[in-house]
């Protein structure tokens, strides 16, 4: 069998993995969220590499099904998912217009990672545009919210408790 | 002087490396599932939220770091195994992530003490000759900076706050003194793996740990312990009565239905 060209381009893989979204943040895709590290295709097989967003995200093990289940609609038969960790993922890969649709959904989007400086304890932090009406007058109400990734604010000007995608 | 816990002998350089893996990933589960215990009983509601959060972080760190020990060891135990198949005189955690939750103060004064170390120790282990370790210690890293954020900030309200969330969190800090010296005990097993550049020296960690502990302890009105007797074991197995209470809850699916799943 003539195997000189791979059966799938990365570009095209890469296109179906754009429509994978995250399941907890449904307007990102695995691909926008920088939780894709790369795609290797050797002859048949594909590999998808992938790092974590937290250690103890329990949407990882269905972002990996998904992306089998994806790649495998598309009729990529060997599939491999391969978990790498270096370098760790950060807030700063996700791109200008993914934050642009994290904000229409209703979720602050992350500042920088700064992970030099030394941890600001009892100082108030620098407070979080508001979502849904623009107003810088908001509390942080807590650093955790309904997921790993997630903090918690409330706006004082339109009274809309929010979430943030705080940067790491 | 280097403080030495009791060393074992001399053992391949994969057994030490197994060994260092199973003391991280073990303060991070024992300690992890201490603090879900909390979840369905803080004070508040976003301090449940919050808690359960981080413990859903250690928890996560210690599967990472135990499926690393499983995969580095090679005899076909992997995090799940590690965790739910092991006795208590095989787990490596220090005693300190092992005592029962006790009050909101005495679960705070643990996390700020534990974070801390755990931020210094993951800031230094980024350096890991093991590049999967490495990898892993720059993801604690950044976790942990909000634990460290999280505790502090509780450490300041709790201490300069009523008359008794002051007293509960002296309380608090006083009985956990005695355990936060086995956070910097070292041994023959991680000086060899400090030649190898795979991890770090424990003890070169005390000093940066007591000036950012004092500084917020002095912030928060509360005094530090004068304690000279440190208490250890943890490391080499010997645990306080806590342990095999928390194994026998944390353990008992696997043990009782061995490979269910759900």
């Amino acid at each position: 069998m003539n195997r000189s060209a791979p059966p799938f381009s990365v570009e095209e893989l890469y296109t179906v993995l754009n429509a994978v979204m995250d399941p907890e943040v449904p307007v990102l895709s695995v691909v926008e969220l920088g939780i894709v590290r790369g795609v290797d295709v050797d002859d048949e097989r594909v590999t998808v590499s992938v790092t974590p967003t937290y250690s103890g995200c329990p949407a990882i093990a269905v972002i990996e099904r998904d992306i089998v289940a994806a790649l495998h609609a598309y009729g990529v038969e060997d599939v491999q998912v391969k978990t790498i960790y270096s370098p760790a993922w950060t807030t700063d890969w996700i791109p200008a217009d993914a934050r642009e649709k994290l904000r229409a959904y209703g979720i602050a989007p992350p500042g920088p990672a700064d992970h030099d400086a030394p941890v600001a304890i009892g100082r108030r932090r620098a407070a979080v545009r508001c979502p849904y009406c623009g107003s810088i007058e908001t509390d942080i109400q807590s650093d955790f919210g309904s997921t790993a990734c997630k903090a918690i604010h409330v706006c004082r000007s339109c009274r809309q408790p929010f979430e943030e995608f705080k940067a790491i | 002087m280097v403080k030495k816990a009791d060393s074992s002998a001399a053992s391949p350089p994969q057994n030490d490396t197994v060994e260092y893996l199973l003391r991280l990933g073990d303060d991070r589960l024992v300690l992890g599932h201490r603090l879900s215990e909390w979840c369905g009983h803080a004070p508040i509601l976003e301090e449940d939220i919050a808690l359960a959060n981080i413990a859903l972080d250690l928890v996560g760190q210690a599967n990472l770091l135990l499926t690393l020990a499983g995969q580095t060891e090679n005899a076909g135990r992997d995090a799940d195994a590690l965790a739910y198949l092991r006795d208590g005189l095989d787990y490596r955690n220090t005693l300190l992530a092992e005592l029962p939750k006790g009050d909101f103060a005495f679960t705070i004064a643990r996390q700020f003490f534990f974070s801390v170390y755990s931020m210094l120790l993951a800031d230094a282990l980024r350096q890991s000759a093991i590049k999967d370790l490495a990898g892993i210690a720059e993801k604690m890293l950044k976790e942990t900076r909000y634990h460290v954020r999280h505790s502090g900030d509780w450490m300041l309200k709790l201490g300069d706050g009523t008359e008794e969330s002051h007293a509960r969190l002296q309380s608090a800090v006083d009985e956990l003194w005695r355990y936060t010296g086995e956070l910097f005990l070292t041994d023959d097993i991680e000086q060899r793996l400090v030649e190898r550049k795979v991890a770090v020296d424990c003890s070169r960690l005390e000093a940066g740990w007591r000036e950012q502990v004092n500084g917020v302890l002095r912030e928060s009105g509360i005094k530090t312990p004068e304690v000279k007797w440190m208490q250890r074991g943890g490391r080499i197995g010997r645990h306080t009565e806590h342990l095999g209470h928390m194994l026998a809850e944390m353990q008992i699916l696997q043990r009782q239905h061995p490979g269910a799943e759900w």
